[in-house]
C-alpha cells in the first residue's frame, strides 16, 4: 500500500515532468520566402522594403523585403536578422524611409525610429522618441515628427513637436513645438512644412501646416488648410500637397495645394484622399471613406497631374483587379520602372497582401504580407 | 506501446502524458477495505420536483477551498470547455469563454440573481472571492429546472456562483472564520465570515475582505537563438474592498431572503509588452452595490412561486493619464432595477408547467475627461419564458421557449431600434438500464445575447443598427457512476458529451478606414464541435489516507466560416485550443491535506490566420498546496502553504500580456 502511493506520487511528478519536457523553445518566426515574379538581374532600382504596422498591442510591425534582382519576396525579415533584439521590431510601424546608407523604421507605440543598415537590414541603434510618427530628411539630419510634446492644459492634450536628429550620430540634436499631432512632413527650399490633423482632439481637429525654418528650427508661420491634415507630399515645382482626413461624418476627405513661395493654400480638389504618392509628374491617390453616417465605405483610385495641377479622374488600375482590394492601405511607384504597388491591410487583424501592377494598371503580381501593409520605401538606384 | 502512440497522435504531444498518468494511477489502487468517508455536498432546501434534466459541472465546499485561489476565476479553470482569458496578475481582467461561443454568451448569476454589465456583456470573474463561496457550478445551455426566472433561461452558458449560507448544529448560534492570504505580489488579504442564528428560522450572515498587492511579478520573455529578457510586471497594484451580508428565512414549504453586496476598488492596469514599452499608467477605479431578494413558496399543494429582485449601482472610471498618448478619464454610471415572477404548477405526477416573467431596467451614463456626457442608453428588457418538464421513470424532458423584448432609449445618441427575439431549448435525460449508474442525455438550445451598450454606443465606434448575436448548440453526452464498496476505489465516474454549436451574426470589432478607429460588425460566423471528458475517482489506500482525483479534457475545434474568400477561413478561431485539460489530485491524511492540480492549454493562435507569426505556446501549470489542520479546544486553525507554477513556467494567455512565473502563498484560517 505504501508501494501504492509512492507510485502515485512518483507518477504525478514524472508526469508533471513530463509535460514540461512537451513545450519546444520558443522560436523566432522565420521569413516566409516567396518567388513572386521572374527576377530582372540587372533591376536600377534593386529592391523595396514594405512596413507592416500590425495591430496596436500586438507587436507585430514587421518589415518585408522583395528583391528585384531575384523576383522573390521576404516576408517578415527582421527578427531574423536581429535575434537579439528584445521583442522584435515593435508595436505598429507607421514609416519607413531611407537615407543614405541606412533604412528608418518609425514604430509609434514602441516610441522609437529603428535605424538599420539599408544593405543588410541589421540594426545599428533605435532613437527613443515618444509617439513618433514619420521621418524626412535633409542636409544630413532627419526629422522626425512626434504627438508626444508638452500637454496643454486649455486642452488637456500634448502639442507636438518636430526632432532633429544627427544622420552620423544619430543623437537628437534640435526639438521644435509644432501643431497637435503631427504627420507627415516634407522639406522645400530650407523649410520644413508639417501637417497638423490635432486627432487627439475631437472634434476640435487641428487645421494648420507648421512652417519650420531649418536654420533657427523655429516655427515661421502655420498655413490654415484644413481639418485633421496627415499626407503632406512635395512635388518637383515647388508645391506642397497636403490632404485633409475630414471628420468622417460630414466634412469628406479632401487635398490642397500650397505654393512654398508664397505659403499660402491655392488649391483645393475635391477628391477623396487616404493617400497619396508623387512620382515625376503623376500623383496616384486612393481614398478608402468610411462614412459613419451609412455605416460604409467607398474605395476610389484617382491620379492627378502635379505639373497642370489637374484630377485627371482615372484610376491608375485599368484591369479591374481593385475588386479584390478589401482596403487599400498604401500606395508607391517605382522611380524607374513606374510599376505600382498597392498594400491591402483587408480587416486590419490578419495578413495583408501586395499587389503590382505594371504602369500600365495590369495587375503583374500579389504576395501576401504582414498585417497592415503600410509603408514602403525603394532601395535607391546605385550610382 | 500503440496505445501511446494512437493516444500520441490524437493529442499532438503532450495532454497524454497526464492521461496515462491517471489512468495508470487509477489502476495501480486496488486493494484495501475501508469504508470511505462520503463528501456529501450539503443538502439545501431544494424547491418541489426541482430536477435537473442534465447536471451542471460543480465544485463545492472542502474541494473549492482546497483549490486556493483568489478568485473564483482560478476556480472555473478547472471546468470542461472553459477557456478563461486572463491578463495576468490579481488585478487582471478575467473572463470566461465557455465552449467557444465567447465571454459575452456567458452568464454570471450571484445567489441565484444574474449579475449585469449592460455596458460590455462581460463579468469580471476575478472581482468576485472564493472566500466566502459554497458552490461554482456551470451549465451548458442552462440550468435545465424548469422553476427558475426567466434570466436563467436567456444565456448560452451559465456559472453559478453561490456563498455559503449558514447552517447550524443543535445548540449553535454563532459562527466566526477569519482568514489571511499573504505571499507573493506583495499580497495582503484578510477576511472575515460571520454567521449569526438570529431565531429559529431566520439566520444572519456578514463577510468582508480586503485585497491589496503590489501585483508585481517577474516575467520573462525567451527566443530560442535570440533574446532572453526578465522583467518586473509594474503598474500592477489593487486595493480592493468586499462587503457581504444578508438575511436567510425558512418558511413552511419555502425559503427568503435578502442580500446586500459592497465592492470598491482601485487598481493599475499593467498593460501590454511590447518592444520599448514595459509599463503603462494607467488606472482603474470600481465601485460596485447591489441589493437583491428572493422568496420562494409552494403557495398550494400543486402551485409555487418565487419572486426575485434586485438594484445594481455600478461605477466604473477608466483614466489613462500618459502626457504622451491620448489622455482618457472616462466615468461610467450604471443602474440596474429587476424583478422576476416564476411559477410553477405540478398537473399530475409527470407533467409540470412553469411560467416566468421578468424585467429589468439598466441605464448607463459615461462622461469624458471634461465633463462631456458620452451617451446615455436606457435598455428595457422583459423576458418571459414558458417550460414544460416531462419526468417518467427513465426519461425525462424539458421544453422552453424563451421571448425577449427589448426596447431603448438614449438621450445622446440615436437609440438601437426595439428587439423581439423567440428562442427555444430541449432537454432530454434517459436513463437506458434499471440501475440509474448509467444516463444519457441531450440538449437543444438557440439564445442570443444583445449587442451591449459599448458595441451600440461607445463614442467612434458603436453602431446602433447591431443585430443580436446568436449562438445554437446541440449536445449529446452521457454520465456513468459508480459507488463501490470493499474496494480501494470508492467511487467512479466519467461524463462525457460531444457538441457542435454555431455562432451567426458574430459581434466583432474592426478598424475602419483608418486602424485607430474602430467599428462594432455583425460579421461572424462561427462552428464548432467538441467533446467535453470529465471524469473522477476517489481511493482509499489505507486506513488514513484518502485520494481523489479529477481530470478533465476538452477538444474544441471552433472554426471561422464568415468568407471563404478570407485567407483564414476554417481556422481555429482566437485563442481557443483544440486541445485542454486539467488533472487535480487530492489526498487526505489525518489532519494533512495535500492538493496538486495541473493545467493545461495546448497551443493556440492570437489572431484569425493560424500561422506561425499568431501561434501562441500550449503552457501548463501546477500548483501545489499542503494544509495541516491545528484543532485547539473549541478552535481549529488550518495553515495551508502553496506553490503555484511550480516549473516556474513562462507564459501569455493572451498576447504580449505576460503571466506570473513561480509563486508562492500562505493561508492562514481560525474557525470560531
Amino acid at each position: 500500500m505504501i508501494n501504492h502511493s509512492r507510485h502515485l506520487l512518483s507518477l504525478t511528478l514524472l508526469a508533471t515532468v513530463l509535460l514540461y519536457a512537451c513545450r519546444k523553445g520558443d522560436k523566432i518566426v522565420p521569413p516566409v520566402i516567396t518567388p513572386v515574379t521572374p527576377p530582372t538581374p540587372n533591376a536600377a532600382v534593386t529592391g523595396f522594403y514594405l512596413l507592416n504596422e500590425g495591430n496596436m498591442g500586438s507587436n507585430k510591425a514587421t518589415l518585408d523585403y522583395f528583391d528585384y534582382t531575384t523576383g522573390v519576396y521576404h516576408k517578415n525579415i527582421y527578427a531574423t536578422i536581429n535575434p537579439n533584439v528584445v521583442k522584435e521590431l515593435g508595436d505598429v510601424g507607421n514609416d519607413v524611409q531611407i537615407y543614405g546608407s541606412k533604412l528608418y523604421a518609425v514604430i509609434n507605440v514602441s516610441n522609437k525610429v529603428e535605424v538599420m543598415d539599408a544593405a543588410t537590414t541589421k540594426r545599428i541603434k533605435q532613437i527613443d522618441i515618444l509617439n513618433c510618427r514619420y521621418v524626412v530628411f535633409a542636409n544630413g539630419k532627419a526629422y522626425v515628427s512626434s504627438y508626444a510634446g508638452p500637454v496643454q492644459i486649455d486642452v488637456n492634450a500634448p502639442i507636438g513637436f518636430v526632432a532633429e536628429v544627427d544622420t552620423a550620430t544619430l543623437e537628437v540634436t534640435r526639438k521644435v513645438t509644432v501643431g497637435f499631432q503631427p504627420e507627415e512632413m516634407a522639406v522645400v527650399n530650407g523649410k520644413l512644412y508639417v501637417a497638423n490633423s490635432g486627432g487627439y482632439r475631437v472634434p476640435n481637429y487641428d487645421s494648420t501646416v507648421s512652417v519650420i525654418d531649418l536654420n533657427t528650427f523655429k516655427e515661421i508661420k502655420k498655413i490654415n488648410v484644413g481639418i485633421n491634415l496627415h499626407r503632406l507630399k512635395a512635388d518637383a515645382y515647388g508645391d506642397i500637397y497636403v490632404s485633409s482626413r475630414g471628420d468622417y461624418r460630414n466634412v469628406p476627405s479632401s487635398l490642397y495645394r500650397i505654393d512654398t513661395k508664397t505659403d499660402q493654400v491655392v488649391q483645393h480638389f475635391g477628391v477623396p484622399i487616404s493617400d497619396i504618392w508623387i512620382s515625376g509628374d503623376t500623383a496616384y491617390v486612393y481614398g478608402s471613406e468610411f462614412s459613419y453616417n451609412t455605416n460604409s465605405f467607398q474605395i476610389t483610385y484617382n491620379m492627378l497631374n502635379v505639373r497642370t495641377e489637374t484630377v485627371l479622374n482615372k484610376n491608375f488600375i485599368t484591369d479591374g483587379s481593385e475588386a479584390q482590394i478589401k482596403m487599400p492601405y498604401a500606395v508607391a511607384v517605382n522611380p524607374v520602372t513606374k510599376e505600382i504597388l498597392v498594400g491591402d491591410a483587408k480587416d486590419y487583424v490578419s495578413p495583408g497582401k501586395l499587389l503590382c501592377f505594371s504602369n500600365s494598371g495590369q495587375l503583374k503580381w500579389s504576395v501576401i504580407t504582414g498585417d497592415i501593409p503600410g509603408h514602403i520605401v525603394f532601395v535607391p538606384v546605385k550610382k | 506501446m500503440y496505445f501511446k502512440e494512437l493516444l500520441s497522435s490524437l493529442t499532438k504531444g503532450c495532454l497524454h502524458v497526464m492521461l496515462v498518468a491517471t489512468a495508470i494511477t487509477a489502476s495501480a489502487q486496488q486493494k484495501d477495505s475501508v469504508t470511505s468517508k462520503d463528501l456529501k455536498e450539503v443538502a439545501v432546501s431544494a424547491p418541489r420536483v426541482a430536477k435537473e434534466v442534465v447536471p451542471g459541472q460543480k465544485l463545492q465546499g472542502e474541494e473549492l477551498k482546497r483549490l486556493g485561489g483568489n478568485s473564483v476565476a482560478d476556480a472555473l479553470r478547472f471546468f470542461a470547455g472553459v477557456q478563461m482569458k486572463d491578463y495576468g496578475g490579481i488585478g487582471g481582467l478575467k473572463t470566461v469563454d465557455v465552449r467557444s461561443m465567447g465571454t459575452t454568451q456567458t452568464g454570471v448569476f450571484y445567489d441565484g440573481i444574474q449579475l449585469g454589465n449592460a455596458q460590455n456583456g462581460t463579468v469580471d470573474l476575478g472581482k468576485f472571492s472564493l472566500d466566502n463561496m459554497e458552490e461554482i457550478s456551470l451549465y451548458n445551455g442552462q440550468r435545465s429546472n424548469i422553476f427558475q426566472s426567466a434570466k436563467d433561461f436567456a444565456s448560452a452558458s451559465a456559472i453559478y456562483l453561490t456563498t455559503i449560507k449558514p447552517k447550524f448544529a443543535e445548540g449553535e448560534k454563532t459562527h466566526f472564520r477569519t482568514t489571511v492570504k499573504t505571499g507573493s505580489f506583495g499580497l495582503f488579504n484578510p477576511s472575515f465570515l460571520w454567521q449569526q442564528k438570529v431565531s429559529k428560522h431566520i439566520t444572519a450572515n456578514l463577510s468582508g475582505e480586503w485585497v491589496n498587492a503590489t501585483g508585481r511579478y517577474k516575467f520573462r520573455y525567451e527566443k530560442e537563438k535570440g533574446y532572453d529578457t526578465t522583467a518586473i510586471r509594474k503598474n500592477g497594484d489593487i486595493n480592493a474592498y468586499r462587503l457581504e451580508g444578508g438575511l436567510n428565512g425558512q418558511l413552511q414549504g419555502g425559503e427568503w431572503s435578502a442580500k446586500g453586496y459592497f465592492y470598491k476598488s482601485e487598481m493599475g492596469i499593467p498593460g501590454f509588452v511590447v518592444n520599448n514599452v514595459f509599463g503603462h499608467v494607467d488606472r482603474q477605479w470600481d465601485r460596485d452595490y447591489f441589493f437583491q431578494a428572493s422568496f420562494r413558496k409552494d403557495i398550494t399543494a400543486k402551485y409555487s412561486m418565487l419572486l426575485n429582485t434586485k438594484y445594481a449601482n455600478y461605477f466604473n472610471r477608466f483614466d489613462q493619464p500618459d502626457t504622451a498618448l491620448l489622455m482618457i478619464d472616462n466615468r461610467y454610471y450604471q443602474q440596474e432595477y429587476y424583478f422576476s415572477s416564476a411559477n410553477q404548477y405540478v398537473i399530475n405526477k409527470w407533467w409540470n408547467v412553469a411560467l416566468s416573467g421578468d424585467f429589468q431596467w439598466n441605464r448607463m451614463r459615461s462622461f469624458d475627461k471634461t465633463g462631456n456626457q458620452l451617451s446615455e442608453p436606457i435598455r428595457y428588457t422583459t423576458l418571459v419564458a414558458a417550460a414544460t418538464s416531462l419526468s417518467f421513470n427513465r426519461v425525462s424532458a424539458q421544453l422552453s421557449m424563451l421571448g425577449t423584448f427589448v426596447n431603448e432609449d438614449n438621450r445622446i445618441n440615436m437609440p438601437a431600434p426595439s428587439k423581439k427575439e423567440f428562442t427555444p431549448a430541449v432537454y432530454i435525460s434517459w436513463q437506458p438500464s434499471p440501475s440509474p449508474d448509467f444516463k444519457l442525455r441531450g440538449f437543444y438550445k438557440r439564445i442570443f445575447r444583445m449587442p451591449t451598450f459599448n458595441d451600440l454606443y461607445y463614442q467612434e465606434i458603436g453602431v446602433a443598427t447591431l443585430k443580436p448575436e446568436f449562438a445554437t448548440q446541440y449536445d449529446a453526452g452521457f454520465t456513468w457512476y459508480k459507488q463501490t464498496q470493499n474496494s480501494t476505489v470508492k467511487e467512479f465516474g466519467l461524463d462525457v458529451d460531444a457538441y457542435y454549436s454555431e455562432v451567426t451574426d458574430k459581434i466583432v470589432a474592426q478598424p475602419t478606414s483608418n486602424p485607430e478607429r474602430w467599428q462594432m460588425f455583425n460579421l461572424g460566423f462561427v462552428k464548432s464541435k467538441g467533446v467535453d471528458v470529465k471524469a473522477k475517482a476517489a481511493f482509499e489506500v489505507w486506513s488514513d489516507l484518502r485520494l481523489s482525483t479529477k481530470l478533465v479534457y476538452s477538444y474544441q475545434r471552433a472554426q471561422d466560416f464568415s468568407d471563404p474568400a478570407d485567407t483564414y477561413y476554417k481556422n481555429q478561431i482566437v485563442y481557443i485550443p483544440i486541445h485542454s485539460g486539467t488533472f487535480i489530485l487530492a489526498a487526505d491524511y489525518k489532519l494533512w491535506q495535500l492538493n496538486f492540480s495541473q493545467i493545461y492549454t495546448g497551443e493556440r493562435y492570437n489572431a484569425k490566420a493560424n500561422i506561425p507569426d499568431n501561434y501562441e505556446q500550449p503552457w501548463y501549470t501546477s500548483d501545489i498546496g499542503l494544509s495541516r489542520i491545528i484543532p485547539l479546544k473549541k478552535w481549529t486553525f488550518k495553515a495551508t502553504a502553496m506553490v503555484n507554477n511550480l516549473l516556474d513556467q513562462h507564459y501569455d494567455v493572451v498576447r504580449s500580456f505576460p503571466m506570473p512565473g513561480r509563486n508562492y502563498k500562505v493561508i492562514l484560517t481560525i474557525n470560531i
